[in-house]
């Protein structure tokens, strides 16, 4: 583990720091709160002092709760755990385990069966509550957030406000009381981003709710005036199939999380006309790499291999490597490296040089991006695979102008069995078993696969 | 059978398979209001290529962004002529 940076401030006291003025607020679809409130308050229903030095799972669906939890125990607690709220269950009693939390803060009302008396189990997202103290923040909290791409078991990245707060000091030039917001989730790490830009630059944040329609999110973020927002490529193409793309008028549109391509930036210069428009790299584990504002897909060859960038990124084997402060500290779940000896992280994206641009590809290990949303090919094969009748299947990525790509699947039957008569058998089989972003949309009967001498699938077929 | 009749049983097939229930349908229906998440618009237009050989997002030189039913219609009648 590197050793820790800055003697930097906790959340709260950025926050605070950034002036607390009653205009600053964190909305979202049930109310909105000003920053002012924490000043002397707190929306737990767990005293501070008893979090202090522990680590707290973070397991609220909500995002104003979960965001105003983690501003109260950054620089409290010992470790952050924010759980997406589509983490299932099952995983909790793993999390806790891995993270070593003593406290887990959830709005479900059963969220772990099982309970050994050491967990204390409590609530955040209540009505402020006036406590007039200032607590002591002087803890560098670890922040474990969750990669995007797991496959059962989750995997949990460590990050700190440093590594957290690293891209923000180049961010775009945002007036003081921006107001912030994101078709992102703020419980990952893309919108956490977005969250920490707002609280830390003296901004709002409008958060987005699972339950709402794009319409009316959109609705909701132009009446609360948001100037500055974010979302994947898939998102965008959403709001501007809404018929509410003009609720909001933004002076900055960010796109990040998926290969942003010229059709979308164009359609968003149409859209929004006097709009900043950019689009920004960032991962995980890597953090952010870059942000481009000049209104082209890709990005500028010049970039690479400039020492003086706060991250500094290399093409290796035709994907992007990346060395900053802003790569995660590590796996909290095992001991696998992150980075190499030189502190470069391989992306596993795939880039191609076209002029002076290098553009996105896709990813190395296959790994299909639904809107944002990642799918393993092999996890969706092995449940396919599952079927009697399948002998083998191959999973792969199908382009997709709605959200970048969907999940098709090639089948080889064994003998004497009929596609059209397994085909709705196979489909089930994956319905029961995954999300529906993961389930294959359409299966092809082929007579045979492209199998290489080490008896892999080839992929590249 | 026509586009129109094409598209609509798609749309059904699709809400069908993804569990989604649909509202009824009708030309001035915003499509993001009609049951239809993005996943099932990215579907039922890979199964229209397929079917019908027609992919007017991606062939168009500028992109389009259909609000209601009808506009989606439209774009691939316009399409195919």
């Amino acid at each position: 583990m590197r050793q820790l940076l800055s003697n930097q401030r906790s959340l709260w006291d950025l926050v605070a720091a950034a002036g607390l003025p009653a205009r600053r607020f964190i909305a979202d679809a049930n109310g909105k709160m000003e920053l002012a409130q924490l000043d002397g308050g707190t929306t737990l229903d767990i005293d501070l002092e008893a979090c202090r030095d522990r680590a707290v799972v973070i397991f609220v669906g909500q995002q104003r709760a979960a965001a105003v939890a983690a501003v109260e125990l950054d620089g409290v607690a010992r470790r952050i755990v924010l759980c997406p709220p589509d983490l299932s269950p099952e995983y909790l009693p793993f999390v806790i385990a891995k993270s070593e939390a003593q406290i887990l803060l959830t709005d479900r009302a059963d969220p772990v069966s099982v309970n050994d008396g050491t967990l204390s189990v409590s609530r955040c997202g209540l009505p402020v509550a006036r406590t007039g103290l200032a607590p002591v923040r002087e803890a560098r909290s670890e922040w474990l957030l969750f990669t995007s791409g797991t496959t059962g078991q989750p995997k949990m990245l460590v990050h700190n406000l440093a590594s957290l707060t690293g891209p923000l000091d180049d961010g775009p030039h945002v007036m003081r009381d921006a107001v912030w917001s994101t078709f992102y989730d703020i419980h990952r790490y893309g919108g956490l981003q977005i969250l920490l830009r707002a609280l830390v630059g003296g901004g709002s944040m409008i958060l987005s709710e699972s339950s709402e329609t794009v319409a009316a999110f959109l609705q909701r973020a132009g009446d609360d005036g948001v100037t500055h927002i974010s979302g994947t490529p898939s998102h965008w193409r959403r709001a501007l199939m809404s018929n509410a793309a003009h609720r909001i008028t933004p002076s900055y549109i960010r796109l990040s999380g998926e290969i942003v391509d010229q059709t979308i930036l164009d359609a968003l210069r149409q859209a929004y006309p006097s709009s900043e428009i950019g689009h920004a790299y960032a991962s995980t584990e890597a953090g952010v790499a870059f942000d481009v504002r000049d209104g082209r897909a890709g990005f500028p060859a010049r970039l690479i291999g400039d020492p003086h960038a706060k991250a500094e990124m290399r093409i290796q084997d035709g994907s992007l490597w990346i060395r900053s402060s802003r790569v995660a500290w590590g796996y909290a779940d095992s001991n696998s490296a992150l980075t190499g000896e030189d502190g470069f992280i391989d992306t596993g994206d795939m880039v191609v040089l076209r002029g002076d641009r290098y553009y996105f590809v896709g990813r190395r290990e296959g790994i299909i991006n639904v809107g944002g949303r990642k799918v393993h090919p092999e996890e969706v094969e092995a449940i396919i695979n599952q079927h009697s009748g399948v002998q083998m299947s191959l999973v792969k990525a199908r382009p997709s102008p709605i959200t970048g790509a969907i999940v098709v699947a090639d089948i080889v039957l064994k003998a004497g069995q009929s596609f059209d008569a397994i085909q709705h058998e196979i489909l089930d089989y994956c319905r029961a078993s995954l999300p529906a972003h993961k389930i294959p949309a359409l299966l092809r009967e082929v007579s045979s696969l492209d199998v290489s001498v080490s008896g892999k699938i080839n992929r590249n077929a | 059978m026509t586009i129109r009749a094409t598209i609509i049983g798609q749309i059904k097939n699709v809400a069908g398979q993804q569990g989604k229930t649909l509202a009824p349908l009708h030309d001035e229906l915003p499509l993001l209001e009609s049951g239809l998440d993005s996943l099932c618009i990215a579907i039922i237009v890979a199964v229209l290529d397929d079917k019908l050989g027609l992919d007017p997002f991606s062939s168009a030189a500028e992109a389009p962004f259909p609000v209601t039913l009808g506009d989606f219609i439209s774009l691939y009648e316009a399409a195919s002529v």
